[in-house]
């Protein structure tokens, strides 16, 4: 059977479209929200917390922010946009038509993806107007960016998928994603933390995500970058495999 | 594949925990043919219709659209197949062209000439000064029209409409009406599921009457009415009725003002009922005949598996 990637395209551009059609509140508004964090804990906390060598605590912070933005963006372009069109019943014109499990996951995670990215974009860029940002490897920034977008995209999609109201998500979204990500060293070096916790944190594939897209800016992190890159990988594959084998079966969105 | 029915279900099952919403049905529809999927609410009709467009996926059994199997060859099927469906669905962040051109790219259609059909669609449908407006502020009607529109954008050549006069009307209805028999004539394969056998008896040259997800009837519409095994008798009376002998009050169905209607055997004797008329003490002014409507019909055969 041969590949529907016109098809594929156009569900990817109506998931970019959709978000961009209200990019207040899906772009702006997180934006807003991180330089918030940055503002409120970088300056009270800047020569409060050492972090590596020379470096400030706000200079630390952004790139753990931008992660937490991008992962947390991501995780609602897919879920979000899931659950809408299965309340409003719209994602039956998609079902209909012959574009395959696969191509459905990745036009909705490449979605992800972009938003995801623009949003840590935007982050970045106004950060580097107020905050002297140090790029020593632009292509780890990227990579992990992507990737993490990725994996989090999919998670989104799991999220929906399963979820059969607003309400389902919103607990998906408060008490695993929400809990996760502040507690993947965004705001702190994970060898601050007493032992026991510092050992809790390794088991968290949050943490692997925001330490590697941090070596990127600084060639320093918790561990190493590989270490943060094979993880990262392991989870997009584990989490895509899972994605595909329900949307293959149709599970919770055909009967 | 030019050969094959237009669609076949074989031995198609499905069950929801406990509820078995097919039974194992079975049957063909021809290439070209104006069908009618008829039956009462919870027959399985919608059921089977979203398993043919793979919104539902059978326990067991299998469909084919002109030789497709939805399963096995689900693009190749979706691709002939359009399903209007029951439900008035509206996407609120787009408008009604941008959903047909997203629609043509989901089918791997783009350029000049899709553009100039999106644009024929929205013609047809009374719908291109509404073009540009968001699918979710429209009424009843016009979210009908956009789903028919939707469903025709990659040219299916099986159509099928799930009570799509549902709430509309009569107007609309009748648009609806000529629209799906342009389209028939056209050469597209029609399948039509309403609640309006008026509709069904009008459009449809086949019927399946289905109840509790089993088909119960699956004839041409004028054979099914013709081997109906009554037909209905309109008596005018000069003046008002007496009491009615045995015979004839055990057959009858209605009481007007200045008449009877009675619902007789289509082997019982026309004298036989004058004769009964006539002890009953009735000064009868006119005698009618005709045979039963397809709702008369319908009733008859759904009762009977209620009993």
């Amino acid at each position: 059977m041969q590949a529907n990637w016109v098809g594929c395209w156009a569900l990817f551009i109506k998931e970019v479209r959709r978000f961009y059609s209200v990019v207040v509140q899906t772009v702006f508004a997180p934006i807003v929200a991180t330089l918030l964090y940055l503002l409120v804990f970088g300056h009270v906390l800047d020569t409060k917390i050492q972090t590596y060598g020379e470096i400030s605590y706000s200079q630390f912070l952004i790139p753990g922010l931008v992660m937490m933005a991008i992962l947390q963006n991501a995780f609602s372009n897919t879920s979000s946009s899931l659950i809408q069109s299965k309340v409003h019943g719209n994602l039956s014109f998609v079902l209909l038509s012959p574009i395959s499990a696969f191509e459905f996951y990745v036009a909705f995670v490449a979605a992800a993806i972009v938003r995801g990215v623009v949003v840590g974009l935007g982050i970045l860029i106004i950060g580097a107007i107020g905050f002297d940002l140090m790029w020593q490897s632009p292509v780890w920034v990227l990579v992990f960016a992507v990737l993490s977008a990725a994996m989090m995209g999919g998670l989104g999609m799991l999220a929906g998928i399963v979820s059969d109201k607003y309400d389902h998500l919103a607990a998906f979204q408060n008490f695993v994603i929400m809990p996760l990500t502040f507690l993947s060293g965004v705001f702190y070096s994970i060898h601050a933390l007493p032992e026991f916790w510092e050992q809790v944190s390794y088991f968290n594939p949050f943490f692997y995500m925001v330490d590697g897209f941090r070596y990127g800016f600084f060639e320093q992190s918790d561990v190493s970058v590989y270490v943060s890159l094979g993880v990262t990988l392991l989870f997009l594959i584990v989490v895509s495999s899972i994605n595909l084998i329900l949307l293959r079966k149709g599970v919770k969105i055909r009967q | 594949m030019s050969n094959c029915p237009a669609v076949r279900f074989l031995d198609v099952k499905k069950s929801y925990g406990e509820l078995t919403a097919l039974k194992g049905v079975s049957f063909e529809v021809e290439e070209g043919a104006f069908f009618g999927l008829l039956g009462p609410n919870g027959a399985g009709k919608s059921t089977l219709i979203n398993a043919m467009s793979g919104l539902v996926i059978p326990s067991s059994g299998s469909i084919q659209i002109q030789g497709y199997d939805v399963n096995r060859n689900y693009r190749q099927a979706r691709r002939v197949l359009g399903l209007v469906p029951q439900e008035l669905i509206a996407d609120p962040f787009f408008s009604i062209q941008e959903l047909l051109v997203l629609q043509s790219g989901y089918f791997g259609l783009k350029g000049a000439e899709q553009r100039a059909w999106i644009g024929e669609l929205l013609e047809r449908l009374a719908l291109s000064d509404k073009a540009d407006a968001n699918t979710a502020q429209l009424s009843g009607g016009m979210k009908r029209r956009v789903l028919i529109a939707m469903a025709l954008v990659h040219r299916p050549k099986v159509l099928v409409l799930d009570e799509p006069t549902a709430g509309v009307d009569v107007d609309l209805r009748r648009i609806l009406w000529a629209f799906t028999k342009e389209l028939h004539q056209q050469g597209h394969t029609i399948i039509l599921t309403t609640h309006y056998l008026e509709e069904a008896e009008a459009l449809c040259d086949r019927v399946a009457i289905m109840q509790k997800g089993e088909v119960k009837a699956l004839s041409s519409t004028q054979d099914l009415l013709s081997r109906h095994y009554y037909r209905y008798l309109r008596v005018t009376l000069a003046a008002p009725a007496q009491d009615l002998i045995a015979p004839l009050e055990a057959r009858l169905v209605e009481r007007e003002s200045n008449g009877l209607v009675f619902k007789l055997e289509k082997t019982a004797s026309l004298t036989q009922l004058l004769g009964w008329l006539s002890d009953s003490g009735l000064n009868v002014s006119d005698v009618s005949s005709r045979d039963a409507s397809l709702e008369e019909v319908f009733l008859d055969l759904t009762a009977e598996g209620k009993g």
